[in-house]
């Protein structure tokens, strides 16, 4: 009884001295990273099958040695099962964690501001490396909005691969470039700080030129209460009224200021308009 | 035998000759004043204009061309596009050799029925009667440069190759400023005003959708030319639906739908509007006449002329439009005439006025 129990063990003895000899024979690597080489330890020839997220590898060996897998194959970051048929049959489990951070994807809210706002501006930003595996881990990523050149920089550390942050409109009207930035990866975003609504103060026309037929009416350049120009574009309505009626002009300010051209008259009053602000009201000819 | 049909081809020479001379003496003969009124206009509807000039008497002062083109158009006006439809006439004023008919012309268009009223002085010539035909002014601008400082808003659209995280820029913001519904002639009418509080120009509609008292949608419609469709920043527009049938005791409430669209827009042309005044027309309708003057240095083809009145609340009581059916060349003063309700006439505090173009070698059109 004690012989059989002695060979029984032996027996047991010598089939987990194999199969820890066959599990020498795939050995996989602990720190793989998406995009860079790996190296799988293998013995006997057969065929290594690598399994993971939307992607597989399949390399043939012979004589054991270790399967080299270039960088560029290597694009999935995640869980990865290398599986080996031949001699033996057996599989391993490993993790393959994202590269260093190759593209941002950037959304920037608004597109348009109004000026000096706190709070209006948002702007998320989702780290990938360059084969778009998201990056968890904490990576410090750079804000800036800067108009004209001048503008705040902040460092937001992201978190499950994503950062974000809130911040206020600039003072100074005009297109800002929001760029978010990772190492020397960046993407920029334009958003438009707009002026307010003239400011009534220096919201003045005068007169800047007769034709023969017509006499010509000009703003003075015009920007809301806090310096800011008023963008292009936007309507002032010039109105005359004179015996013969009423003549109206829908100018459009170009370059700060608004011009147009009315009948000649001699007793006319002029008023002008953009939005719910009035200007100053002009008398031309008459005594 | 030779002689024979040289005789017979002769006399058949003859023949025709008088035929045709007889025909043609027919068709540029009128025996009433109205007749020739009539027949000039019944051969302008075949576009003969040959055979219509033939009724216009010598005095009228105008070449065949000048007279063409009065009728046809000039300049890619809307007139251009245009068909005589139909010509009412009725005599003012008849003496032995002179008279006065007034004419209602109709034309079919390309953006609906356009009238055109004319008191026609008629002259009998010869023993005929014949149209004095007023022969409008061709205005040629003189050559010149006119500097445009040309604004335009162009937008980079996200390209194939962006990213997700590239959005389009947003659309604009415009708010419907007032509405305001009232039954008129059988038809519920909505209109007010909608603005473009925005820095970018907008592409806007605006329509309505009219609920019974069981919640059920009775109606819908949107409000077509009574609207400028491109608002640039800041720019106000006047919008007038019509549902025609139905009547405001049927309705429940009304639902307001609207679009909103960022458009590539040009600040050009500016068109002032001058001398705006209320008063009465030929038939003794209330219009808002004035002229347009168009201030850029390219012709306007179509100009679409949109009229609001107020009351003294500043409240929003009528909306009119009309296409004028001449082009508007540049620094050249041409009048347009809106027509208001007679029962409104009195109501009318205040009015304002905007001006649609379309111009044939424009980008926005």
């Amino acid at each position: 009884m004690r012989k059989v129990i002695y060979t029984g063990l032996i027996i047991a003895l010598c089939w987990f001295a194999e199969d820890c000899a066959r599990a020498a024979e795939l050995r996989v690597p602990q720190n793989a990273v998406a995009g860079q080489p790996l190296s799988i330890g293998t013995s006997g020839s057969g065929t290594l099958y690598l399994v993971g997220p939307g992607q597989v590898i399949k390399k043939e060996f012979k004589s054991g040695g270790s399967v080299d897998i270039k960088g560029e194959e290597l694009r999935s970051a995640g869980r990865w099962i290398a599986v080996v048929r031949g001699d033996s049959n057996r599989s391993q489990v490993f993790w393959v964690k994202p590269g260093k951070p190759g593209k941002l994807n950037f959304l920037a809210r608004p597109s348009r501001v109004p000026v000096a706002r706190p709070n209006v501006i948002s702007g998320v930003t989702f780290i990938f490396d360059q084969y778009q595996n998201l990056i968890l881990d904490p990576t410090p990523v750079n804000f800036n909005l800067s108009v004209g050149g001048a503008g705040t920089t902040k460092t937001v550390t992201s978190r499950e691969g994503v950062a974000w942050i809130d911040s206020a409109s600039a003072p100074k009207a005009g297109a800002a470039q929001f760029v978010a930035s990772v190492d020397d990866t960046s993407v920029a975003r334009v958003v438009q700080q707009v002026a307010a609504d003239p400011c009534e103060r220096s919201f003045r026309m005068h007169v800047a030129g007769h034709t023969a037929q017509n006499i010509i009416v000009e703003t003075d350049p015009i920007r809301d209460c806090s310096g800011n120009p008023v963008p292009d574009g936007t309507i002032v309505t010039f109105i005359q009224t004179d015996k013969t009626g009423k003549s109206t002009v829908d100018a459009r300010i170009k370059k700060d200021t608004a011009r147009a051209e009315l009948p000649a008259s001699d007793n006319a009053t002029i008023t002008m308009a953009a939005g719910v602000v009035l200007g100053n009201e002009l008398h031309v000819g008459g005594r | 035998m030779g002689r024979l049909l040289a005789i017979i081809f002769g006399a058949l020479t003859v023949g025709l000759i008088a035929v045709g001379t007889v025909h043609g003496s027919k068709t540029t003969h009128a025996s009433t004043p109205d007749g020739a009124v009539q027949a000039m206009f019944d051969n302008v509807k075949g576009h003969d204009w040959h055979g219509a000039y033939a009724f216009v008497a010598p005095s009228s002062n105008v070449d065949e061309g000048g007279f063409t083109r009065d009728l046809a158009g000039r300049n890619g006006s809307l007139r251009t596009y245009s068909q005589l439809d139909s010509v009412n006439t009725r005599v003012l004023h008849e003496s032995e050799n002179e008279a006065t008919v007034r004419t209602e012309i109709k034309y079919a268009t390309a953006v609906g029925a356009s009238f055109e009223t004319r008191d026609l002085k008629v002259v009998k010539d010869d023993g005929t009667w014949k149209v004095v035909w007023p022969a409008e002014k061709e205005v040629n601008v003189p050559p010149q440069v006119i500097p445009v400082n040309y604004l335009r808003w162009d937008i980079i659209w996200r390209g194939a190759g962006d990213d997700w995280g590239a959005q389009n820029v947003e659309n604009p913001n415009c708010r419907i400023l007032s509405m305001h519904a009232v039954e008129r002639d059988g038809a519920l009418i909505i209109m007010g005003e909608v603005v473009n509080e925005d820095t970018v120009p907008a592409f806007i509609s605006v329509g309505a959708v009219l609920t019974d008292s069981s919640g059920k949608d009775i109606a819908e419609e949107s409000s077509f030319d009574k609207l400028s469709h491109v608002l640039l920043p800041k720019e106000v527009s006047p919008y007038r639906i019509d549902f025609p049938g139905i009547k405001k005791a049927d309705v429940k409430s009304v639902r307001m739908t609207h679009n909103w669209m960022l458009v590539p827009a040009s600040a050009d042309p500016v068109i002032a509007v001058l001398h705006q005044r209320i008063e009465k027309d030929l038939t003794g309708r209330t219009v808002l006449k004035g002229e347009l003057l168009n201030e850029s240095g390219q012709i306007v083809n179509i100009p679409h002329v949109l009229a609001t009145f107020y009351d003294n609340g500043g409240q929003v009581i009528w909306v009119s439009d009309a296409y004028s059916d001449h082009a508007l060349l540049p620094q050249t003063p041409q009048p347009f005439s809106v027509a208001l309700r007679d029962d409104l006439a009195a109501n009318v505090h205040t009015y304002r006025v905007t001006v649609n173009h379309y111009s044939l070698n424009s980008r926005e059109n």
